[in-house]
């Protein structure tokens, strides 16, 4: 898997958020995006998962020095992020299970399917509360929820956006011994003015040196 | 091909569990229409209200239950930000149709409950009984086509409630017009293929605002 990002700007009613970000990243490369509150982090995140076009410039995703179209983007990343919910209104299993479902396709045969929705459970340490509806979850249960989302379906990509904030000390040692067995064989890519998720990155780039 | 049915399939299943659970949308639904009928029958005290009234006062609860309802798939997606993960996990046309699915269903039951209600309260007498459900089957499909794809144009606006049915209703005329048209003469005795040229207006323009709604949605729903 490779990112290759160039000369990208983005505004805002017609104020800029960022211009000339360019940069390509590898499979197992981990990037840190930096920068103060407003400072555009998100909005490049939600670029580079496609959620939003840039004003100008390219993200390109190649798999096996393919080019990725962009309405297949999705199938190839995981996103962890402060504007991304799941359903109030269904247990964490239920919730998981329809992402997962949606994602593979529902008749794909997967004898496991359960297995392996239990083992982010287990993983997570949420286990038991995987019956309850999430309108019941803590605000870091649903962080840790929201982590199993982003990482279930073995995504390529992973793109965290702030991605320990809520999370007790326990929940961020779980998430750094997770991130680190992952680090190996994906692209990671933090929205983060921790210290310590930093330093767990490769490459560093401050988004207001592109203003 | 097989991903987007199973997807539609699978949004179609997530939004009836969350209407089990809440039972928001029936809820109103099945609250406007008793309310409309009781008021109706208030208002018409001992009088018999005429037969081609009743057509028109039954669309009216219809089209209004379902504006009132119909548009909370969309904007609930929007409001707590559980489109993105919709965004990142489904093949973009399957929420629609899954979400359309959902609302058809919801729609039939409620507009049959609707019409249930105006045959004994108000005496709603129905003399070609499977024309006149033909037509009224044909005319909830357009309806809900339609509010579904406006639904999802107005959950990323702000004024939501007032945009719904503005936008709606210039292009349900056409529809409403042949629906209440062809309802009305089925119900007073009309044979249905005396009627076949309201059948296919009525069939085009579904067809023409499903072709539509499919091919729009995809550029509605990205920001």
């Amino acid at each position: 898997m490779n990112l290759k990002c160039s000369n990208l700007s983005k505004e805002y009613n017609s104020k800029l958020i960022f211009k000339g970000l360019s940069f390509e990243l590898n499979s197992s490369q981990s990037l840190a995006i930096t920068g103060s509150n407003g400072s555009g982090k998100s909005t490049l995140i939600k670029i580079l998962v496609n959620l939003i076009k840039p004003a100008s410039g390219e993200v390109e995703y190649s798999v096996d020095n393919k080019k990725l179209m962009s309405e297949n983007v999705y199938k190839f990343t995981g996103l962890i992020a402060p504007y991304l919910s799941l359903y109030d209104e269904l247990t964490g299993f239920e919730n998981l299970l329809l992402f997962y479902n949606l994602k593979t396709g529902i008749n794909k045969p997967n004898p496991h399917k359960t297995e392996i929705i239990n083992s982010y459970f287990e993983k997570l340490e949420l286990s038991d509360a995987k019956n309850e509806i999430v309108k019941n979850y803590s605000s870091g249960m649903k962080q840790r929820l929201k982590f199993a989302f982003a990482i279930m379906n073995d995504p390529k990509v992973l793109l965290l956006d702030e991605p320990t904030s809520n999370l007790d000390s326990k929940g961020i040692s779980v998430f750094f011994e997770i991130i680190n067995s992952l680090k190996n064989d994906k692209l990671i890519i933090i929205a983060t003015n921790d210290e310590n998720e930093k330093s767990i990155c490769d490459l560093n780039i401050n988004i207001e040196d592109y203003k | 091909m097989k991903l987007y049915f199973q997807n539609t399939f699978e949004i179609f299943r997530k939004e009836l569990k969350s209407e089990f659970r809440t039972k928001y949308v029936l809820n109103s639904l099945l609250m406007f229409v008793l309310i409309s009928v009781s008021i109706i029958r208030f208002a018409a005290g001992d009088e018999k209200v005429d037969n081609e009234i009743l057509t028109g006062l039954l669309w009216v609860t219809i089209f209004f239950a379902s504006v009132s309802s119909l548009a909370r798939t969309f904007i609930k997606e929007q409001d707590k930000d559980t489109s993105v993960a919709l965004k990142l996990t489904t093949v973009i046309d399957s929420v629609f149709t899954g979400k359309l699915l959902f609302n058809l269903i919801l729609s039939f039951i409620t507009s049959f409950i609707t019409l249930f209600l105006f045959a004994v309260i108000m005496n709603y007498e129905i003399k070609n009984l499977s024309g006149f459900i033909f037509f009224f089957i044909l005319g909830i499909t357009g309806l809900v086509i339609i509010l579904t794809i406006i639904a999802s144009i107005i959950s990323k606006a702000n004024n939501k409630g007032t945009l719904y049915p503005v936008l709606a209703f210039p292009v349900l005329i056409p529809l409403l017009v042949s629906i209440i048209h062809s309802t009305k003469l089925t119900a007073e005795g009309a044979e249905t293929f005396s009627l076949y040229e309201e059948v296919i207006i009525i069939l085009c323009y579904i067809v023409v605002v499903l072709t539509a709604s499919l091919m729009l949605f995809k550029f509605i729903w990205e920001d």
